[in-house]
């Protein structure tokens, strides 16, 4: 039970290269609008053609240009679910799930199907309803009973929570993590929300223009981006550009620094650091730094910092903490350090 | 009153009505998907009989369709038909008139539908034709319907190229527009008014249907009640 991907598709002004591969679980495409991942989960459901490439689900093959492989996307059994609006608006809840129950030959065993799903997603209430007369969330849980009930052998969710509000989409996003769960195939989410990407799945292929930046485990990914657009779709906010001096010396050329590194810089151009890893007080890297602004959030505060011994324009590090702990050490300058293994090091 | 030229244009109406439904649809499903370049190319060539006068189409109709000309001769030589002059030679001339207002109004249509509908369909099983008839035409109803009233009338109302193509014999190829004229010709001025106001009540309620239509459509069912069920 597994999904290989290697695709390349030209646009003109785009060229989209992804290879990957998921075992039974949950991978999340990751990247900014438009850097192709819509696009390939568009090429595994089969509605796009990829120009050359190969894709497997289950050791069947939907696609492959050398053999001429080339499966409708009926034939592919691939659930795809949009962002919304994608529910039959002539057909009530329980018709738009019988329409997913179709490829089922049995009656007995179809409606049977029917029911379960409806029952299990808790839409027999709203059997009679037609699409614009339910929620967003609702659309979207009539969407994926729709898809399961299908049969699918994998399951391609196209940014599925995006058209929700926040508090809508969290409810759901649990509800939808449980299914997934139960669901146990490979599952493909494509998403630009990190957030979300770091609570649903197991491992993460980051992309940008076309290609993909960095793959593996959704926790070697958050620690290690590898990748300048890797680290800022994961959340990492300060970002300068580097220059090796002698040994593990560095110069962070935008913060107007020089640091030391664990090892060796090699054909890496950037180092990044997340704003809850700066530390308080002495360490290694430690500088003293000037308060150029201090943003207050919900939860926390997120101090900018611009150190001494750095030019006027040089672009300030920000530092986010709890509340109580700003409280605290609140001053115009401050005594800072950048632990060198939370410091990330990145390639283009 | 002799009622035969109503009959006559109301089957004539309807035989065409028919026939470009499919047509109609048809073409604008496909062109839709076409190429940009051939699109265009197309939607051209295929709107022109709107915008060509009516005695236009019946001359260029009478080139290819007269016991003289390729297609009329042929098929005379071949069945012993011939084309023109019997009440269903208007049938080519009202399809070919109100062709370009089905193909216009279906595509508007079509072109309005979300095409993430059927990629969900066809990831779920449900076959192409399924999808055509089951909800691609659902959802784009209200649009075809409008253009197929619209497209009857307007074949009810052709005047120019039927009476080329058909010419006026009361009682075999007379329709109501074309027993009008021959009635006020005639000085029959009274029997010509009584057929006016046939003419009237017919396209005054063709019209009621095409607005009451468009009405429904602005308020349809989808979004409605979204935001009391959020």
């Amino acid at each position: 039970m597994s999904l290989s991907v290697d695709l390349e598709k030209d646009l003109g002004s785009f060229r989209l290269r992804a290879a990957f591969e998921a075992k039974d679980e949950t991978l999340a495409l990751l990247g900014a609008s438009g850097c192709g991942k819509s696009l390939t989960l568009r090429c595994i459901a089969g509605i796009e053609k990829p120009d050359r490439g190969r894709i497997v689900v289950d050791g069947i093959t939907l696609f492959d240009s050398e053999k001429g492989v080339n499966l409708t996307p009926q034939q592919r059994r691939t659930g795809l679910m949009f962002q919304n609006d994608a529910l039959f608006p002539n057909m009530t809840v329980l018709q738009n799930i019988r329409a997913g129950a179709r490829r089922e030959r049995d009656a007995l065993r179809r409606e049977q199907g029917v029911a379960e799903v409806m029952e299990s997603f808790g839409l027999t209430e709203l059997a009679g309803r037609y699409p614009a007369q339910l929620s967003g969330g609702q659309q979207q849980r009539v969407a994926l009973a729709r898809i399961l009930v299908s049969g699918p052998r994998i399951l391609l969710l196209d940014e599925p929570f995006s058209a929700l509000d926040s508090h809508l989409r969290f409810r759901l996003e649990q509800e939808v993590r449980q299914v997934l769960h139960r669901f146990g195939r490979t599952v493909v989410l494509v998403s630009h929300d990190r957030d979300e990407v770091f609570r649903m799945s197991d491992s993460i292929v980051i992309m940008d223009d076309g290609q993909i930046q960095t793959a593996g485990s959704r926790d070697d990914v958050f620690r290690d981006p590898r990748t300048r657009s890797g680290a800022v779709l994961t959340g990492c906010k300060n970002i300068s550009r580097v220059c090796r001096l002698d040994g593990a010396r560095v110069r962070a050329l935008d913060w107007g620094i020089t640091l030391e590194l664990r090892e060796k810089l090699t054909d890496e151009k950037y180092l990044g650091i997340r704003m809850h890893d700066v530390r308080p007080g002495d360490g290694e890297n430690a500088f003293w730094a000037r308060v150029t602004e201090e943003i207050e959030n919900p939860f926390s505060f997120t101090v900018m910092l611009r150190p001494e011994e750095a030019e006027e324009k040089s672009t300030p590090i920000g530092w986010e903490m709890e509340k109580d702990t700003w409280r605290r050490l609140r001053a115009d300058r401050v005594k800072i350090s950048l632990p060198p293994e939370s410091i990330l090091r990145l390639r283009e | 009153m002799d009622w035969f030229p109503l009959f006559n244009s109301l089957r004539i109406a309807g035989i065409s009505t028919v026939i470009i439904f499919f047509v109609g649809i048809f073409a604008a499903y496909y062109i839709a998907k076409a190429p940009r370049v051939l699109k265009g190319v197309l939607d051209v060539v295929l709107t022109l009989p709107l915008v060509l006068p009516p005695t236009v189409v019946g001359y260029l109709l009478l080139r290819l369709l007269g016991p003289k000309r390729v297609i009329g001769a042929w098929v005379l030589a071949t069945f012993g038909v011939r084309l023109t002059m019997t009440w269903w030679s208007a049938i080519f001339a009202t399809t070919v008139v109100i062709f370009p207002l089905m193909y216009r109004t279906a595509r508007g249509a079509f072109e309005s539908f979300d095409e993430t509908l059927a990629y969900s369909a066809q990831s779920i099983g449900l076959s192409n034709t399924y999808i055509f008839w089951r909800i691609r035409m659902p959802y784009c109803r209200q649009g075809i319907l409008a253009g197929t009233v619209l497209a009857f009338a307007r074949a009810l109302g052709e005047y120019g190229a039927t009476s080329m193509i058909a010419g006026y014999t009361p009682g075999r190829t007379a329709t109501i527009s074309t027993t009008v004229y021959q009635l006020w010709r005639t000085n029959e001025d009274g029997l010509a008014f009584r057929w006016v106001l046939v003419n009237l009540a017919i396209s005054f309620v063709v019209l009621l249907a095409v607005n009451m239509l468009e009405k429904r459509n602005k308020s349809p069912r989808r979004g409605a009640l979204r935001k009391e069920a959020a």
